[in-house]
């Protein structure tokens, strides 16, 4: 299993392994500024390789009425 | 990527900053900032009461362990507006702030709104109809005036808000986009009390982006609502705070340099207002003169009833 799953809220995505989690936003779109990102509830920067079968969720960071 | 401070793996890198920070480093140095920003803007001394307006979320309530970590009379106020959202938006809100305060031994205050006016914020806003079918004027009109009175009530020197540097910025790009002077002329790190029935507003956190305020709740292990409020969906704050982030991408450090720019443009008059006799004391948030709600004590740019107070008849 190659693919990564990347969690938004209730938006699930999948990606391949190997590349940065940086590009991994980028290719789908999500803008890097606006979110954090966990590894087993732990924060990771943008700058970490995806490893096959993980789960990355996402934290949306902009809030504001 | 490595902390600046130490060789463990960072947990957030502050591209504006040039700064990564692993978990143990990064919630010191915002502890460390705060108090820095606290002093270099003049918000408030030790010896003074702080009133922490916390609503559940990230920034009000890091903002609130930030204080009591570093050992200010800080209280906390929560406002229940019975928001509901179809999964109890309010009181799930209220029983977070409620832990939190709990779990440091601070005290919390709460307000329930419908109880004081008999409505809650949807319903008043239906009532009045009062801003477009949303009922967010309402509610900031609301917040606003029980905040004030709570703080005048309970003596306290400065009330604190959680508004941080994306709060701020947004504001201020819409304010530049409609060059509404008067609003630029007063958006500050610290309002002064600008008359009786008013205390020292705050902002502690204006300087620290969003992204930082979630990532110092996550690292502290404080829990926040996490949902937004069900009202907040499309509003203007979010799509300029959505624009301002695809500036930053690109150029890092974008949002702080507007905001720093900014402030200091002021410093050097480029938006000053012009000048009364009464200066500071007596002037509204867009340079108008404030006079006095006969009903409620508080600040009122008519003369008569105020804002709320006028609100709150036409419930009755």
């Amino acid at each position: 299993m190659d693919t990564v799953k990347i969690v938004l809220r209730d938006q699930e995505y999948e990606v391949k392994s190997g590349m940065t989690l940086r590009d991994a936003l980028t290719k789908l779109g999500i803008n890097r500024e606006s979110v954090l990102a966990t590894r087993q509830g732990e924060l990771i920067t943008d700058d970490e390789i995806l490893r096959p079968g993980e789960t990355i969720r996402l934290v949306a960071v902009i809030s504001g009425g | 990527m490595k902390c600046r401070k130490c060789d463990q793996k960072a947990v957030i890198n502050m591209r504006q900053h040039k700064l990564a920070l692993c978990a143990v480093h990064f919630p010191q140095w915002m502890v460390e900032q705060t108090q820095r920003f606290i002093e270099k803007y003049r918000m408030f001394t030790p010896k003074e009461r702080v009133l922490v307006a916390v609503s559940g979320g990230k920034d009000s309530l890091s903002l609130w362990d930030i204080l009591w970590q570093l050992g200010y009379t800080a209280d906390g106020v929560y406002i229940a507006l019975g928001i509901d959202g179809g999964f109890g938006y309010s009181r799930k809100s209220q029983e977070l702030c409620e832990k939190f305060a709990a779990q440091r031994g601070l005290k919390l205050i709460v307000v329930d709104a419908a109880q004081q006016l008999g409505a809650t914020i949807p319903e008043l806003a239906a009532i009045t109809q009062r801003g477009k079918n949303k009922p967010c004027s309402v509610c900031g009109l609301t917040k606003r005036h029980i905040l004030d009175q709570v703080a005048r009530e309970g003596q306290y020197d400065v009330l604190a808000t959680g508004h941080n540097l994306d709060d701020e910025v947004a504001v201020l790009f819409g304010n530049t986009l409609n060059w509404n002077v008067g609003y630029l002329s007063r958006q500050s790190p610290v309002l002064p009390a600008r008359h009786a029935g008013l205390v020292r507003k705050v902002k502690p956190l204006c300087r620290f982006y969003e992204r930082e305020m979630a990532a110092y709740a996550l690292v502290r292990g404080i829990e926040y609502i996490y949902e937004e409020c069900p009202h907040a969906e499309g509003s203007t704050t979010i799509y300029y705070k959505t624009l301002l982030n695809q500036l930053e991408t690109d150029r890092p450090g974008a949002k702080l340099s507007f905001y720093l720019a900014f402030l200091q443009a002021k410093e050097k008059g480029f938006l000053a207002q012009p000048q009364t006799e009464d200066d500071e004391e007596g002037i509204g948030a867009a340079g108008e003169h404030l006079h006095t709600c006969p009903s409620c004590g508080g600040p009122t740019t008519l003369e008569g009833l105020c804002a709320f107070c006028r609100m709150v008849e036409k419930v009755k």
